[in-house]
């Protein structure tokens, strides 16, 4: 795939772009960037890596996703890679000129061996706004992952827009998680007791490491709006339902130290 | 890898206690229910059999709480059997559903101790205090005990329904509280005989030493007819 | 990405699966009654469907929010169950299914529950319409395969299609959770039975979704099964599970 972005020739329709991260290791025991392309709406940026791994921030360059957009973001760690993924702002969804939805589709690989800590900033449902997004992620066997998603239904005091996701999670080409959600006008029942129940903000941390099969994590409450979930395979969701943004990150953040405090392997677990 | 499932069981082929026989071919163990009012002194009954019979026996207990628990937590605090012999069914506030409509959850109890703990002589599975009509499906016990007290009232045998009347073994508890709710144990004795058409019932106090001895009696009898039983 | 963006149940990669036996028999249309009656006597009654931590956190208190967690429950986590229930119908293979339906209850307490409740109408099901794919199923997954996958299967058995499988798991996902609410708040229980009512065309599209979508995975496997899920009932599981007392199993 070339990374590019393309304002169609016809007049309100969407913007199609793509970007692309590669990871591989660079044979002095690091993480190299040999492709780093991103263009319309994403600026992929390197950051100055903390240890071997490499890290990386997407820079939102323009306003993205609107409705009519297809954006597309393919991120592939290596065979024995270490790649952070961060953004610099979070993801606002906003309504477009002719009422189409837009699509986010996000596809992540991650190699033998390697590790990716994939941790977007939010992606915020304004009112108004109709997005669909898939993030597909294919693990090999001894890959690890820690993966984070909140999404926020509405800027301060707005009502949301309409926001369908599905996350999917196959480990060794076996599917480990699959999770579709679907928030905002037209969708039934979104706002009752058993989805959201009133609340705005709803997130999850998902952790896939090959250590848990020979240890499990223990499930346990985290509060009111928090739990964490060992899943049938080597791998723990902290699920999390919240007022607002913040209060979800902390709860996510708790979740986040629960995992550290059992598992202290090779800094996976070291927070930003 | 599936991390939901470290233990292995056998298959299972029955479906009920139709069967005498585990999927394996051996014999499984005789299940005697017991049920009655709340209060009247089912658990206590359980637990006065256990320490009766634990000893030359193969026991476990399968109790049918209205709150989940309860009654496994007083067999367990009272120590009567080790708490892998114990185990609670929970029955959605309808705790006569799970002993008659709908056994499924008592049958998996069941067999669950039989796969986990056994060979088992003996299980018995203790309702949820309810009222006078519920009565243990023939399909998840081969016999029952219905469970009454003289202090809720001394004309319970003469009213009858069917766990009076149609229960394998009547106990009437605690005798010992006749003299202070002016209970009429002999009329009790009279009516439930009326009722049971020559059905066992058998007069307890479980406060006094040996006080479950008549239906310790009762459950060896049965133990006895099991063991012939083709 | 080849993704059809109307659907996001279609998932990108096809997986091939064997060609489906053809369903064992042609059943009585009245088979669906017996399967879907609350007094099949397979343990439905003691779980509330998430209604029990409903009610305690105060998220369900009359006939109106009753009706929104249901209609909630109804198109995510029914959703999934029909579909699946569909699919097993179908004669997609029942130990994919039960892999899917792993990966689609993150919640250990629902996946426990589930288990336990496909045990137990397994050993219903195959006392009530005997079959081999029944006996198969029990065999490989000893300790209970997960209830929609064990219903799909049962209505195979009784000569039902996936239409009829799906309406009867996604009944069941918003049924069980009414009884409850009445045996928990002392609702009315006619206004509860309208909820039901009133669920109903909502119900029959749910199941025509259920259905399209187990069509599919005969073709492109499971992954091609919807997903839909609710954060408020995982969570709520979660805590049920470690309620000290509570009167239904979850």
């Amino acid at each position: 795939m070339t990374a590019g972005a393309v304002r169609a020739a016809r007049p309100g329709a969407g913007l199609r772009a793509t970007a692309r991260i590669v990871a591989a290791v660079d044979g002095r025991g690091g993480t190299a960037l040999p492709v780093l392309d991103g263009a319309g709406p994403f600026a992929l940026r390197r950051l100055r890596p903390y240890g071997p791994g490499a890290r990386v921030a997407l820079v939102g360059a323009m306003s993205a996703p609107l409705g009519g957009d297809r954006l597309a973001l393919t991120a592939e760690a290596g065979d024995g890679t270490a790649l952070t993924f961060t953004t610099t702002a979070a993801t606002l969804a906003l309504p477009g000129r002719t009422g189409e939805p837009a699509t986010y589709d996000t596809r992540i690989r991650v190699g033998d061996g390697a590790v990716l800590r994939w941790l977007p900033e939010p992606l915020i449902s304004a009112r108004g706004s109709d997005l669909r997004a898939t993030t597909r992620v294919e693990l090999a066997p001894t890959a690890r992952l820690v993966l984070r998603e909140e999404q926020i239904l509405g800027r301060a005091g707005e009502e949301p827009g309409r926001l369908r996701s599905r996350l999917t999670v196959l480990r060794a080409g076996r599917v480990l998680f699959d999770q579709e959600l679907a928030y905002g006008p037209g969708v039934p029942g979104w706002d009752g007791g058993a989805v959201l129940g009133g609340l705005r903000a709803v997130g999850q941390l998902l952790v896939v490491d090959p250590a848990f099969e020979a240890r499990p994590a223990a499930s346990r409450v985290l509060g009111e709006g928090a739990a964490l979930m060992p899943l049938a395979g080597p791998a723990a969701v902290v699920g999390a339902v919240a007022r607002d943004g913040l209060e979800l990150r902390g709860a996510l953040d708790r979740g986040w130290r629960e995992f550290a405090r059992e598992c202290r392997d090779g800094g996976i677990w070291e927070q930003e | 890898m599936h991390l939901d499932h470290a233990d292995a069981f056998p298959h299972r082929h029955t479906y009920s206690a139709a069967d005498p026989h585990r999927p394996d071919g051996t014999r499984r163990a005789l299940r005697i229910g017991l049920g009655g009012p709340v209060g009247s002194g089912k658990t206590a009954t359980v637990a006065a059999l256990c320490r009766e019979l634990r000893d030359g026996l193969s026991l476990a207990v399968v109790t049918n709480d209205i709150y989940t628990r309860e009654d496994a937590e007083f067999l367990l605090r009272n120590a009567v059997l080790p708490p892998e012999r114990i185990t609670a069914v929970e029955t959605g506030a309808c705790p006569h559903t799970a002993i008659r409509d709908d056994i499924s959850a008592n049958l998996e109890a069941v067999e669950d101790l039989e796969d986990a703990v056994g060979p088992l002589d003996l299980i018995l599975v203790e309702s949820g205090g309810d009222n006078l009509t519920a009565t243990f499906s023939k399909g998840l016990v081969d016999a029952q005990i219905f469970v009454i007290d003289v202090a809720g009232g001394d004309d319970i045998p003469r009213k009858g329904g069917p766990g009076v009347t149609t229960a394998d073994l009547l106990v009437v508890n605690k005798t010992d509280l006749a003299p202070y709710v002016g209970a009429d144990l002999a009329g009790m004795a009279r009516d439930a005989e009326a009722q049971r058409g020559g059905l066992p019932v058998v007069f307890t106090s479980l406060v006094t030493e040996g006080g479950v001895a008549p239906v310790v009696e009762w459950v060896r009898a049965r133990l006895a007819d099991w063991a012939v039983r083709p | 990405m080849g993704l059809d963006p109307d659907v996001l149940d279609g998932a990108p990669v096809p997986v091939p699966v064997a060609a489906p036996a053809p369903a064992p028999s042609a059943g009585s249309r009245a088979a669906l009654l017996v399967l879907a009656d609350g007094r099949f006597p397979a343990g439905g009654h003691a779980h509330s469907g998430g209604a029990e931590a409903a009610v305690k956190a105060g998220r369900i208190h009359d006939a109106r929010t009753l009706e929104e967690f249901c209609r909630g429950r109804l198109h995510t986590t029914g959703l999934t169950a029909a579909a699946l229930a569909a699919a097993a119908a179908a004669g997609v293979d029942p130990l994919a299914l039960d892999d899917a339906a792993d990966a689609r209850t993150p919640a250990p307490a629902l996946r426990a529950a589930a288990r336990r409740l496909g045990r137990q109408l397994l050993r219903a099901a195959r006392a009530t319409w005997p079959s081999p794919e029944l006996d198969a199923l029990a065999a490989a997954r000893p300790r209970g395969a997960h209830q929609p996958v064990v219903l799909g299967l049962a209505a195979r058995a009784a000569g039902l299609g996936p239409p009829d499988a799906a309406l009867a798991a996604g009944h069941e996902t918003v049924s069980g959770s009414t009884t409850a609410a009445v045996r928990l708040l002392g609702l009315d229980p006619f206004d509860a039975t309208a909820v039901l009512a009133r669920l109903a065309p909502e119900l029959d599209h749910v199941a025509a979704r259920a259905a399209e979508a187990a069509r599919r995975a005969l073709g492109e496997g499971a992954d091609a099964l919807p997903a839909a899920s609710a954060p408020l009932l995982d969570l709520m599981a979660e805590q049920h599970a470690a309620w000290a007392v509570r009167l239904f199993a979850s």
